[in-house]
């Protein structure tokens, strides 16, 4: 009776019903395409932050240089070193400097944040910038033509082959090149001599400078023989040729030094107390977590996170409000016209808990069927956004964390590593440059932006969530007619003239 | 079976007070048929109301079989409702939804009846009001006279000891009015029920051993048969009681 009574009066009213469940639809089906949106959002969120730092890693620990020490450059003992000639004379130098401005840190650091509480592993990397000027200093018409001088910079990483699963050449950052990263971090780890003189080159750098496995590639006067060719992932900051940490450190000149600390916590919920740790354990290090960097994501993929996480997310709740207002006001009108039905019921011995989840169960079922709908809705609108495919940008600027310092490299390249901000990486050069340039405005301006595909991945919580929302609408619904209902004096009802 | 002292129903809207019962006192014995008649508007339904356990006095007493229907917690009230009373409403108050045997069958619901024995006796009910073939139709398919059928054997088919209707006639044209007039009468012949009709029709209202008439809230007494001392009022049930 009870089943076969609450389809016949959900029937009759399909109007109405049909309003309720669609109502609470589309409020239910626009809570997942945007909780699944967000997740998209998040995921390439996720992506960018994780090519910049690496996987796994939830800290880095870098230190800007002093002001006016004379910047993160640093020269290194070079081949010929750097002296002004006479005009016309042929200049051969070679400078390797801490890339990003970013000044040292000691090997002992590493080893020390490996040891705080709740660090499950730490790894340092050394990047640097290799500028080289070759030809002959212009002023003499007759040398200048024929040999003119020319820049060369690329970037150097050092990468600490005992920890590869931390740090930038980290499997999940290699979109291409995995078996030869693999093949080069067993080859260094063998640790003989001739092994530690191996390169990798990202495939951009080897097309510019036609280079293959097998070819050498010189950085700051040794030559490295190429085991492989490396592509990052699109979103990943590269560099352009990677050297075992130990060689890079010789060739820098820092023995044991490194420029980059990258720390994984125990757990998420570690890494604030983590940070504090490093802070206290080193004062004037930039400690900085994924929450930090996410802070300076700019692009449309943070137009994106706005859209999915303030306006996105109030419209749903907007929308799912006023659906489960109209659902309540609709079922409770439906009492109203029933106002005789029910008090009928009351008269012929029907106890009012009986009547009231008459109401309840017209008002889950309405749910269920709008939560269904809902879900379907949902899942289209997460596959449209799948599909669509849209294209979003992620641009993480390197300022605001580096007071900048006065370049001291002799006048000529002045201006050396203004406003290194932690995370960003490797700033790059640009390749080959002409003499005069600023190269460290070049570095100061250069952000790291990503482009990268939306998508909306669609999880069981979601779907929970919704169902879960579906049926308290219902709930809601069912229990302000219910509770209405059962206000209803029989005598009264039935003296009700319809 | 019932008695009702100083019975008064005073309805409040606003400032306004509207006196629809004043001092009632009436003895109603158990298997008579009484009829309620008055204008429109003085009493009747909320006489009505008050013997069927539906409407509670402002004041006075409602006692039926010794219990006083006004001052029971509406909890028991619902049992008592549910097992004693039958009711019939002017505008037959069937659910639109269900059919005619499930419209009986759903008095049967607080009485928790099993399904089965349910619908032998919901059939049984529409078989003894002349519908039997109609069972499965719903209400809107129904002659008003048939809906108003419909809804006597809902009121009959638990077997309550009162059965309480209010302008059954009302709707209903000249040969519709007729039969449903008899068909009460021929229940309470028969089953030997108390039955209440109220009505503002005086030939129906004469069908009724005794009239209960209503002005203004006041009752007063009409027999529209001789009392016969020792004559029973009924079918072979009590002799009436008498109002005061």
């Amino acid at each position: 009776m009870y089943f076969r009574y609450l389809s016949r009066e959900l029937r009759r009213r399909a109007r109405s019903a049909s309003v309720v469940a669609i109502g609470l639809a589309l409020g239910v089906g626009l809570v997942i395409a945007v909780n699944a949106a967000a997740s998209g959002v998040s995921a390439a969120q996720g992506e960018v932050l994780h090519s910049l730092y690496g996987v796994g890693t939830d800290l880095t620990v870098t230190k800007v240089p002093t002001p006016g020490s004379g910047g993160p450059f640093r020269f290194g003992s070079g081949t010929g070193g750097f002296s002004r000639s006479e005009q016309g004379q042929p200049i051969n130098v070679s400078r390797l400097t801490s890339s990003g401005g970013l000044a040292t840190l000691s090997a002992k650091s590493v080893t020390a944040i490996s040891k705080l509480k709740g660090v499950l592993a730490s790894t340092g990397a050394l990047s640097l910038s290799s500028i080289s000027v070759s030809g002959t200093f212009p002023g003499s018409s007759a040398s200048s033509s024929s040999n003119p001088l020319s820049v060369n910079t690329f970037t150097v990483t050092g990468v600490d082959a005992d920890d590869p699963g931390l740090g930038p050449l980290n499997a999940s950052n290699i979109a291409h090149g995995q078996s030869a990263v693999q093949s080069w971090f067993d080859s260094v780890q063998k640790g003989s001599s001739s092994d530690h003189l191996l390169a990798l080159v990202s495939s951009s750098y080897a097309k510019q400078q036609s280079l293959k496995a097998g070819s050498t590639v010189t950085v700051h006067g040794t030559a490295f023989k190429v085991l492989g060719l490396v592509t990052l992932n699109q979103s990943a900051s590269s560099s352009d040729v990677y050297l075992p940490l130990s060689e890079a450190q010789s060739l820098s000149g820092d023995k044991a030094d490194v420029n980059t600390v990258y720390v994984t916590a125990d757990s998420s919920s570690d890494i604030s107390t983590v940070q504090g740790e490093i802070q206290h354990l080193m004062p004037k290090a930039t400690v900085t977590t994924a929450a930090d960097l996410a802070s300076q994501v700019t692009g449309s993929l943070s137009t994106a996170s706005s859209l999915a996480n303030s306006l996105g997310l109030w419209l749903a709740i907007a929308i799912l409000i006023a659906a489960f207002v109209l659902a309540a006001l609709l079922t409770s009108a439906s009492v109203t016209r029933r106002v005789r039905e029910f008090g009928t019921l009351k008269a012929i011995g029907w106890r009012t808990r009986r009547i009231v989840a008459q109401v309840l169960g017209e008002s889950l079922v309405l749910g269920l069927v709008g939560g269904a709908l809902g879900i379907g809705l949902g899942v289209l609108g997460a596959f449209l956004v799948g599909k669509l495919a849209l294209p979003v940008q992620a641009t993480v600027s390197p300022t605001g964390l580096g007071s900048g310092a006065p370049g001291g490299f002799g006048g000529r390249f002045p201006g050396g590593g203004s406003g290194a901000g932690a995370g960003t990486g490797a700033g790059r050069f640009g390749g080959s440059g002409t003499a005069g340039r600023s190269f460290a405005h070049t570095f100061a301006a250069n952000s790291h932006t990503v482009t990268l595909h939306l998508t909306a991945p669609l999880s069981l919580e979601v779907l929970g969530l919704a169902v879960a929302l579906a049926i308290g609408g219902g709930l809601l619904a069912g229990l302000f007619g219910g509770w209405r209902a059962a206000r209803l004096q029989p005598a009264e009802a039935l003296r009700r003239v319809e | 079976m019932y008695q009702l002292t100083q019975l008064s129903r005073v309805f409040t809207k606003g400032r306004a007070r509207i006196t629809a019962l004043k001092d009632v006192d009436l003895a109603i014995a158990d298997g008579e048929f009484l009829t309620v008649q008055g204008p429109t508007g003085h009493g009747k339904t909320t006489l009505l109301l008050l013997l069927g356990g539906l409407d509670r006095p402002s004041s006075g007493h409602v006692i039926f079989d010794g219990q006083d229907l006004g001052a029971m917690p509406e909890s028991r009230l619902v049992d008592v409702r549910a097992r004693n009373f039958g009711f019939v409403f002017q505008n037959y108050n069937l659910m639109p939804t269900l059919t005619a045997q499930e419209n009986v069958e759903a008095a049967l619901v607080p009485l928790r009846t099993r399904a089965e024995e349910r619908r032998s006796r919901a059939l049984a009910a529409l078989t003894e009001v002349g519908l039997r073939e109609r069972a499965g139709h719903f209400p809107p398919e129904l002659s008003g006279g048939e809906q108003q059928r419909v809804a006597i054997a809902r009121a009959l088919v638990k077997e309550p000891r009162v059965i309480l209707a209010d302008e059954p006639t009302g709707n209903l044209d000249e040969v519709a009015r007729g039969e449903i007039v008899a068909l009460v009468e021929g229940l309470w012949q028969r089953r030997g029920m108390t039955v209440v009709v109220v009505t503002h029709d005086t030939q129906v209202a004469r069908r009724a051993p005794r009239t209960a008439l209503i002005d203004h809230g006041a009752l007063t007494l009409r027999y529209n048969r001789p009392p016969t001392g020792s004559a029973p009022a009924g079918p072979g049930r009590s002799r009436p009681a008498e109002a005061s």
